[in-house]
C-alpha cells in the first residue's frame, strides 16, 4: 500500500513536471503552438458588474467573472457540451427526478479547504433564502428543485430544499418534476458552491478581494469599481497545472467606440463591434473581426391584451406586418454583423432544436409583400381605412435604426402609419410590462440551451409574456415538452402556430460580433451561450 | 464676516434638507423601480428584495429612516445595484477621482485662461491679442465631448503616447487627457472674460491716475489692475468649480476613470435610489460650500463689498 502511494505520488509529480516543462518551454501541450510569455487576457465590459457573489450576481459580465472565480458541478466545453466541473459525473433514478452528483476529491477552495457537497448545499439554500433575497432565486424554482418555490415564498423553511450532502463527495438533488435538461442548468452561476465560513465571517464584504475565498481557476486580486477587476491563477485549483492564462483583466468601458479605439491601440484583447462597423473591420482585419451565432432573439411583440389595439386582434393584420418586414435589409444593411434573419422565435443555434420550415421563410420578399397587402386588405385596412399604431423601443442607436426601418417598410409597402416612441430603459420596461403600448421591441437570451427558454415566453401565464398572447394548444405543447424526452415535434408545432398566429414579429437572431486579438487561442465561438472560461484560453506568441 | 458665514451655513441646512426631500420624492415618482428588469421577478422574490431594502415601508417612513441614518450614523445606506457595496463606499471611491482631475482641470483652466486674458489685454490689438482671442474662441468651441474623441484618436491611436482610458491610481499618463478635455472649454471662457474685464479696468480713471503718478506699468497692472479685473472672473469660477467636479459625467464615461459622474449616471439609469440621493446630497452640499467660498473671495478682492 505504501509503495503504491509512493508510486502514485511519483506519477503525479512527474506528470505535473512534464506539463510544467511543456508550458515553461512556451508551447501549448495539445496544439504545440508557441505560447506568449505574457499570459494576460484583457477584455472590455460594458458596465460595472452587479456582484461577484454567485448567488447574487445577475448580469452577464458579472457571471463571466464568477465562472472564473467559482466552479459549479458541471462546466461547458468550447461547443457548449457539458463537461465535468467539481462533479466528475451524475446519475439519475428511474423517474428522472433525483440526480446524484459525485464530487471530485481534489477540488479545493483557494484557502486550501476541500470543496465538499455541503458547500453546494449551503450555496443552493442561500440562493432560495428569502433573507438573502437573491434576484436569481427564480432560477432555482425554474430548476424544479423540491420545495424551492415554497421556500422563496416564505411558506417553508430553507432546510426543506431538495438538496442533500449524502457524504462529503456525494450530492443528491430531488426535483418536483423530471427535468431532462437539469444538468445543463448546473453551469449557471446561481448553482455554484459558497464558502460558508467566509461569508459568515465577513458578511456582504466577503466578495472583496482581501476577503474572498473561491474554488475556481482564478482568484479575485483587484477590484476598482467602474474601472477594472483583475483575477489571477488560483494555485489551489485542481486543474491549475493545465491552466495557461495567468491573469484576466476586465476593463469597464461604457462607450463601445472608445473600446474599439482602445482595442486598436492594443490595450484590449477583445471588444464588441459597434453596429454597422463589422464589414469595414472585417476587410481591414480579417483575422480579428469575428462573428458567430448567439442564443438570443430580437423581435417585436403585439399587445394582444384587452387594452391592445382592435386591429391587432386580427391575425391577418399581424401576419401582414410580419411578412412586410424585409429582414435582409435589417441584418445586412443596418446591423451588418452576420446576424441570421429570424422567421421563428427560437434561434437555429438552440441545442436539439431544428428550425421548422415555416411558410414565410420559403417565400421571396416580393411574395411576402404581395401576401401582406392581400391579408391587410382582407382585414379591412387600406387607403380608405389606414392602419396606424404606435411602436416603442428603448434608447439605443441600433434599436432606433431598426424601428425607423420597420416604420418605413410598412409605410411604403402597406400604407401603414407608425408613431415611434423612444423610451428610457426602465420606463420602457414599465410601459411594456403594463401593456401600455401597441407594438414593442423585445429580445431574449437563453438562460440555458434548450428551446423552452424562448418558447416559454409565449406561454399564457408566463410573467415575461408582455404581449399577453394566449393559445391553449401552445400551452399544452409546452407543458408536454417539460416532461418529454423527445421535444422536436412539440416545438415544431409551437413554431408553426406562432407563424400562423404571429403574436410576435421575429426580426433576427443575435450574433457575437467581436474584435478578438488573433493571439487569443481557443475562444469558444461554437458555444452559443458564450459561457467561456479563461482557464481554457491561451495567448499565442506573436 | 463670521456672522455672515454662520448665517449662510444656517441657511444651507434647510436648503440641503429641501434638496433631499424633493429628490427623494422625484425619484420615487419616476417610472420604473430599482428592481424593474427585463426578466420580471416573481412577486414573492420582488417582495423579499423590497423588504430587504425597506422599500415595502410607506414613503414617509422610508424618508424618515433615510434622514435618521444620515444624521445619526452618517450612513447613506446600501446600493441597490451593487450588492456588496454601500453608498459611502461608492462616494469614497469615486469622489477622490473626480476631485483630482476636476481640481487639476480647474487649475489648468484658470491659470492658462487668466494668463491668456491678461496677455491679450495688455498687448491689445497686437498679434498676442489676436492669438489669445483666437485660441480662446477655439477652446470654447471644443467642449469635452468633442475634445474626448480628438484626444483619444490623436494621443492613443495615432501617436500611441497615452493610454486610452482608465485611472490606474491617478498616474500622470492617465490624467493628461481627462484634464485637457475638461479644462479646454472653460479655459477659453476664462480667457475671454479676463481679457474684456482687464481692458475695462485699464481704461478706468484710477489706472490713468496710477500711470500719471509715474508708477511702472508692471506695478500698475499687478498692484492696481489685477484685483478688480478678477472680480467677474471669480464670479464665473465659483460655478465652474462645481461644474468641473459634478459635470464630469462625460469625461468619466469617455475615459473610464471610475469617477463619481459615471456612478451618478449609472444610478439614475438603474434607479439606484440610495446612490442617486447620496451623490445628489454631495453635489448639493458642494454647491452651497463653493458659493460661500466665492462670496468670501469676492469680499477679499473688493473690500468695499460688505455682507
Amino acid at each position: 500500500m505504501h509503495n503504491k502511494t509512493n508510486l502514485l505520488i511519483a506519477g503525479l509529480l512527474s506528470s505535473t513536471f512534464i506539463a510544467s516543462v511543456a508550458l515553461a518551454a512556451g508551447t501549448h501541450p495539445t496544439t504545440g503552438e508557441a505560447l506568449a510569455d505574457d499570459q494576460t487576457f484583457t477584455y472590455r465590459i460594458l458596465d460595472e458588474h452587479s456582484s461577484v457573489d454567485p448567488q447574487v450576481v445577475e448580469d452577464v459580465s458579472g457571471a463571466e467573472i464568477v465562472r472564473d472565480l467559482f466552479e459549479g458541478l458541471m462546466n461547458q466545453d468550447r461547443d457548449g457540451n457539458l463537461v465535468p466541473g467539481v462533479a466528475t459525473g451524475f446519475t439519475t433514478n428511474d423517474t428522472n427526478d433525483v440526480y446524484t452528483f459525485t464530487l471530485r476529491d481534489t477540488a479545493k477552495w483557494s484557502n486550501g479547504d476541500p470543496v465538499l457537497a455541503s458547500d453546494f448545499v449551503y450555496g443552493w439554500k442561500r440562493a432560495v433564502d428569502p433573507e438573502l433575497s437573491s434576484p436569481y432565486s427564480w432560477f432555482m424554482e425554474l430548476m424544479s428543485i423540491e420545495n424551492a418555490a415554497a421556500i422563496i415564498a416564505g411558506d417553508k423553511p430553507v432546510d426543506d430544499l431538495g438538496v442533500t450532502a449524502v457524504d462529503d463527495h456525494t450530492l443528491e438533488v430531488r426535483l418536483s418534476a423530471p427535468l431532462p435538461y437539469f444538468p445543463q442548468m448546473t453551469t449557471h452561476a446561481t448553482t455554484f458552491p459558497a464558502p460558508q465560513k467566509v461569508i459568515e465571517a465577513h458578511g456582504d464584504a466577503w466578495t472583496k478581494p482581501e476577503n474572498m475565498v473561491s474554488n475556481g481557476a482564478y482568484i479575485l486580486t483587484e477590484h476598482l469599481p467602474q474601472e477594472r477587476s483583475v483575477r489571477e491563477r488560483n494555485t489551489m485549483y485542481w486543474d491549475n497545472e493545465n491552466t495557461i492564462v495567468d491573469k484576466v483583466v476586465a476593463l469597464v468601458i461604457n462607450d463601445e467606440n472608445v473600446a474599439l479605439t482602445r482595442y486598436m491601440a492594443g490595450e484590449l484583447d477583445r471588444t464588441e463591434v459597434p453596429a454597422g462597423q463589422f464589414p469595414r473591420l472585417q476587410q481591414e482585419n480579417p483575422a480579428e473581426a469575428i462573428s458567430f451565432p448567439r442564443l438570443c432573439n430580437y423581435y417585436y411583440t403585439f399587445n394582444l391584451s384587452e387594452d391592445g389595439p382592435e386591429a391587432f386582434k386580427d391575425p391577418r393584420v399581424r401576419q401582414a406586418l410580419s411578412l412586410a418586414v424585409d429582414r435582409k435589409i435589417i441584418t445586412e444593411k443596418i446591423l451588418a454583423g452576420g446576424q441570421p434573419e429570424a422567421y421563428t422565435f427560437a434561434p437555429e443555434a438552440t441545442a436539439g432544436f431544428t428550425v421548422p420550415q415555416v411558410e414565410m421563410s420559403a417565400m421571396t420578399q416580393a411574395e411576402r409583400d404581395s401576401l401582406a397587402k392581400e391579408l391587410l386588405a382582407e382585414a379591412g385596412y387600406g387607403p380608405d381605412n389606414p392602419l396606424s399604431f404606435n411602436m416603442i423601443y428603448n434608447t439605443s442607436e441600433s434599436h432606433k435604426k431598426i424601428a425607423v426601418a420597420l416604420g418605413q417598410m410598412w409605410k411604403q409597402k402597406l400604407g401603414v402609419q407608425t408613431d415611434l416612441g423612444n423610451l428610457e430603459w426602465k420606463v420602457f420596461l414599465d410601459t411594456r410590462g403594463n401593456q401600455d403600448f401597441d407594438l414593442a421591441r423585445g429580445a431574449w437570451c437563453g438562460d440555458y440551451n434548450e428551446a423552452s427558454t424562448f418558447l416559454d415566453l409565449l406561454q399564457s401565464d408566463s410573467g415575461y409574456n408582455d404581449g399577453k398572447f394566449q393559445n391553449d394548444r401552445v400551452d399544452e405543447l409546452l407543458a408536454a415538452a417539460k416532461i418529454s424526452a423527445n421535444t422536436a415535434e412539440l416545438y415544431t408545432e409551437v413554431e408553426q402556430i406562432l407563424a400562423q398566429e404571429s403574436p410576435v414579429i421575429p426580426i433576427y437572431h443575435y450574433a457575437g460580433v467581436y474584435m478578438m486579438d488573433s493571439d487569443v487561442g481557443n475562444w469558444p465561438v461554437d458555444n452559443v451561450e458564450q459561457n467561456w472560461y479563461s482557464k481554457d484560453l491561451y495567448k499565442i506568441a506573436e | 464676516m463670521i456672522a455672515f458665514i454662520i448665517r449662510r451655513l444656517l441657511v444651507a441646512i434647510p436648503t440641503i434638507l429641501i434638496l433631499i426631500v424633493a429628490s427623494f420624492f422625484l425619484m420615487h415618482f419616476a417610472p420604473g423601480g430599482p428592481f424593474t428588469s427585463e426578466r420580471p421577478l416573481p412577486p414573492q422574490v420582488l417582495a423579499n428584495i423590497e423588504a430587504r431594502y425597506g422599500l415595502d415601508q410607506p414613503l414617509w417612513k422610508q424618508l424618515y429612516d433615510y434622514l435618521f441614518n444620515i444624521i445619526v450614523h452618517f450612513d447613506f445606506g446600501p446600493s441597490f445595484k451593487f450588492k456588496d457595496r454601500d453608498v459611502n463606499d461608492i462616494i469614497a471611491q469615486g469622489f477622490p477621482i473626480s476631485f483630482t482631475y476636476g481640481s487639476l482641470s480647474f487649475l489648468a483652466a484658470t491659470v492658462v485662461g487668466v494668463s491668456l486674458g491678461i496677455a491679450a489685454a495688455i498687448r491689445h490689438n497686437t498679434w498676442i491679442d489676436y492669438f489669445a482671442v483666437g485660441l480662446g474662441i477655439a477652446a470654447q468651441a471644443l467642449p469635452n465631448f468633442i475634445m474626448g474623441p480628438i484626444l483619444i484618436l490623436t494621443f492613443t491611436l495615432w501617436l500611441g503616447l497615452l493610454p486610452g482610458g482608465g485611472w490606474n491610481g491617478g498616474q500622470w499618463p492617465y490624467l493628461i487627457m481627462p484634464v485637457i478635455a475638461l479644462s479646454t472649454s472653460y479655459m477659453g471662457s476664462i480667457a475671454r472674460i479676463t481679457r474684456s474685464s482687464m481692458l475695462e479696468v485699464l481704461n478706468s480713471n484710477f489706472i490713468r491716475t496710477a500711470h500719471a503718478k509715474g508708477l511702472p506699468t508692471r506695478t500698475v497692472i499687478w498692484r492696481h489692475a489685477l484685483k478688480p479685473t478678477l472680480l467677474p472672473v471669480v464670479s464665473y469660477l465659483g460655478p465652474v468649480f462645481v461644474y468641473v467636479l459634478t459635470g464630469s459625467v462625460f469625461v468619466d464615461i469617455y475615459f473610464s476613470t471610475g469617477g463619481l459622474g459615471q456612478a451618478y449616471v449609472g444610478s439614475a439609469l438603474s434607479r439606484d435610489y440610495a446612490v442617486l440621493l447620496g451623490v445628489t446630497i454631495l453635489y448639493g452640499t458642494l454647491t452651497v460650500v463653493v458659493n460661500l467660498l466665492t462670496d468670501l473671495a469676492y469680499a477679499w478682492f473688493d473690500p468695499k463689498i460688505r455682507y
